[in-house]
């Protein structure tokens, strides 16, 4: 055996083990969740946005939450948000679930390639535009298609895309759910992981040095906190105090690869900010008022010149990582049924009931109405096309976009194109 | 060339206050090479300011920065750095038009010192340029002279598509012609080195004919050009010299017509041999011109090695080498 000799070597020394973490449920595991510390919301109090970062390190490891076991809004985190906004935030959780479901569904149907549904983590990205200004950039990841709903994109062009139709803005040039829609603040979707940290850190020292009010906000998994890209964005962000709201949406698992392999095991998310000298917060990502309340803490600093906040969105990936992924095989299916932070539309339903401005008639006949909005739009979209045939866009787009102007070695190789797709369908 | 370039920066930064250079040591020290030497004190320190040693970072804030509408010029301290910054350049700043259908853009210039010839060993002397021009959506560009330097960069950074800006850093105090154990000329006499104070643009995609002739074709770029037009020189040869100054978009017009007119075509390169952009070049002459061609298309590169310290000029394809090459072109 190849280590024999060093196990002789070794002399009376003790042998090494290497440590491969392992998540703490497999399939047909019962789940026990005894070993999260779930904090009552009043345990963690709200600092000014001028506080300290060293003095605040408590916040990256605790859980900051507002909504009770008794459905009330309590402590000093709680946003005090008005009747109005805590129902327009429900309808949009509900549209944005309601969405996912409809292109789910068309993807089994066949109509396009790939989706990838946010469902359990509505909170995270509904929460956030509800804390931002309009006006702020979002660099996303691909589970915030929530800012688009938020931000009253229209949905139907979200399915032109999700179906690379002719109507599709993009052209069918990207992955369905990948968008781009920078008159909603919302930057182009990379299919690659955290590129955008240090490009939010960017745009918000380009914010600065112009003298804005504008600040940036982005999104990563905690599995990609693992990537250069995050040290590189907390570094610039750290480095030259941008005004910059980084956010880690730690839902536990990164396709099949439980958070403990991007360091989860030894520390918080949050707790990475620490080092970079800037406020970490750990949130409890299923309680939207939390996730509205902390993210508005973080742009208020920003917007204060005071600099970058981490936020890690503590929730739960209750559905497949994508429409290419099958979780069965590697978690056990109580994980999410038994998960002690519940569903955010759930608990914010049950707040605004507890408030007296909602009922239960109310929300069904709400969720009938995002769900004939959501068909109406389907209908719309599918009329403009669906993925398969291939002729939605000429070909040229293929190759326009690529350079400003098409240089002469495109035009060359965009003229065959055009040629093979004149044999392949003379008429 | 070093002053050429800190002018076409300086100018650049004076008329347009969307310019941002930023990059390791670039600010108060002025670069290890000293070219953004004064542009920190003119222009102050939100202007032009030193970077964390992060290459990814460098380019996705400069990313960042060209979304929010700035014009960031960073510079990577030598080619040899950049590879850090590659997933940054490749994935993000080539494809950003493309993948939004230009509803984001990323005018952005990436300023970066290649090349060999100053005992730099294989982490100080690297041509990468290959590894930018099999990327689709990125510009390459490679200036020779002072002129073409500034005016070069100044197309560079006023173009709307990314561009990596290869300086040969060879080049930056003179002229080199492949001699390395001859006396150091400087570019104090160079007919190249006449550079306006003021804007001017060397458009991209647009080579130049330094030398005309009828024997044979020569394509170089960077260093290059003027090891190729000593040796030239030397042989008495009458050549077409045509220094690309743009790999991407390349100035295909000018090759052809050169190589239909010459029939015999050498292609210079010092970055590595197998895969290097002079495979690219010798593929399309051959495409082009196959039937004006009356001699087989040869190229002299740097071998395919890790650049040494010691042997580096073993390693260069120096005046032997070309010459070897320019022997077996002119046999028949």
């Amino acid at each position: 055996m190849a280590g024999n000799n060093h196990h002789s070597s070794r002399g009376n020394r003790p042998g090494l083990s290497l440590h491969v973490p392992a998540p703490p449920f497999r399939p047909g595991d019962r789940v026990n969740y005894s070993f999260l510390h779930v904090p009552r919301p009043d345990e963690i109090a709200r600092p000014p946005e001028s506080a300290n970062p060293a003095e605040i390190r408590a916040l990256a490891y605790g859980l900051v939450r507002v909504l009770d076991d008794t459905d009330q809004a309590v402590g000093s985190w709680n946003p005090r948000l008005d009747p109005d906004t805590l129902l327009a935030m429900l309808r949009k959780m509900a549209l944005l679930r309601a969405f996912d479901d409809r292109m789910f569904r068309a993807q089994r149907q066949g109509k396009t390639s790939f989706y990838i549904k946010s469902t359990g983590e509505e909170a995270v990205s509904i929460g956030a535009a509800f804390a931002l200004d309009r006006e702020d950039m979002c660099f996303p990841s691909y589970r915030q298609s929530g800012l688009l709903i938020a931000r009253d994109y229209p949905i139907e062009r979200m399915m032109d895309q999700v179906y690379s139709n002719r109507f599709d803005p993009l052209h069918g040039r990207q992955l369905p759910t990948l968008y781009s829609a920078k008159h909603f603040g919302f930057f182009t979707l990379s299919g690659n992981l955290t590129t955008q940290y240090p490009q939010a850190a960017g745009w918000a020292m380009a914010s600065a040095a112009k003298g804005d009010s504008r600040v940036a906000a982005t999104w990563c998994g905690e599995g990609s906190t693992a990537e250069g890209d995050f040290h590189a964005g907390l570094m610039f962000g750290a480095v030259y105090n941008a005004p910059c709201v980084f956010n880690v949406v730690n839902n536990q698992y990164a396709i099949s690869t439980w958070s403990g392999f991007a360091g989860g095991e030894r520390t918080t998310f949050a707790a990475r900010g620490i080092g970079y000298g800037i406020p970490g917060i750990r949130v409890d990502g299923n309680d939207i008022l939390a996730v509205q309340s902390v993210t508005r803490w973080a742009a208020d600093r920003a917007r204060q010149n005071l600099g970058p906040t981490l936020i890690e969105l503590f929730t739960y990936r209750v559905e497949a990582h994508s429409t290419a992924d099958d979780p069965t095989v590697y978690r056990s299916a109580r994980e999410a049924s038994e998960w002690p932070l519940g569903d955010p539309i759930s608990r914010l339903k049950s707040h605004c009931i507890a408030l007296g401005i909602w009922d239960a008639e109310r929300h069904a006949a709400m969720d009938r109405e995002v769900a004939g909005e959501v068909l109406a739009a389907q209908r719309s979209a599918e009329a403009h096309g669906v993925l398969g045939h291939g002729l939605h866009q000429p070909d040229v787009t293929m190759f326009e976009d690529v350079y400003a102007e098409m240089p002469w070695h495109l035009r060359e190789q965009c003229a065959q194109a055009i040629r093979e797709r004149q044999r392949k369908w003379p008429e | 060339m070093v002053q050429a370039i800190n002018s076409a920066l300086d100018v650049m930064m004076a008329r347009d206050d969307r310019v941002m250079i930023f990059g390791e040591d670039v600010g108060y020290f002025g670069g290890v090479f000293r070219v953004t030497a004064g542009l920190q004190e003119k222009y102050g320190p939100t202007r032009c300011f030193d970077a964390p040693i992060t290459e990814c970072g460098i380019i996705g804030a400069a990313i960042g920065m060209a979304a929010y509408g700035l014009r960031p010029v960073p510079e990577i301290q030598f080619a040899d750095y950049i590879y850090p910054g590659l997933d940054q350049l490749i994935s993000e700043a080539a494809r950003i038009r493309h993948r939004s259908a230009a509803d984001f853009t990323c005018p952005l210039t990436i300023r970066v010192p290649f090349g060999g010839g100053i005992f730099g060993g294989q982490t100080h002397s690297q041509s990468p340029e290959s590894l930018f021009t099999h990327i689709a959506g990125i510009k390459t560009v490679v200036p020779a002279t002072p002129h073409d330097a500034k005016g070069l960069l100044i197309a560079a950074i006023e173009d709307e598509d990314p561009v990596i800006f290869l300086e040969p850093k060879r080049c930056y105090n003179g002229p080199f012609d492949g001699y390395y154990d001859r006396p150091a000329r400087t570019w104090a006499d160079h007919p190249d080195a006449e550079v306006d104070d003021g804007h001017y643009r060397v458009p991209l995609g647009q080579a130049r004919l330094v030398t005309e002739g009828d024997q044979l074709t020569v394509l170089a770029y960077g260093t290059m050009v003027h090891v190729a037009r000593q040796v030239l020189v030397e042989h008495g040869i009458n050549a077409d010299l045509i220094d690309l100054r743009t790999l991407i978009p390349l100035d295909i017009a000018k090759i052809e017509a050169s190589v239909r007119k010459t029939g015999r075509c050498l292609i210079v390169h010092e970055a590595t041999r197998t895969s290097g952009f002079g495979a690219e070049l010798s593929a399309l002459v051959q495409e082009r011109c196959f039937y004006s061609l009356e001699a087989p298309i040869e190229r002299v590169t740097g071998f395919d090695t890790p650049y040494p310290h010691s042997l580096e000029w073993s390693y260069f394809p120096g005046p032997i080498r070309i010459g070897e090459a320019l022997d077996r072109l002119l046999r028949e």
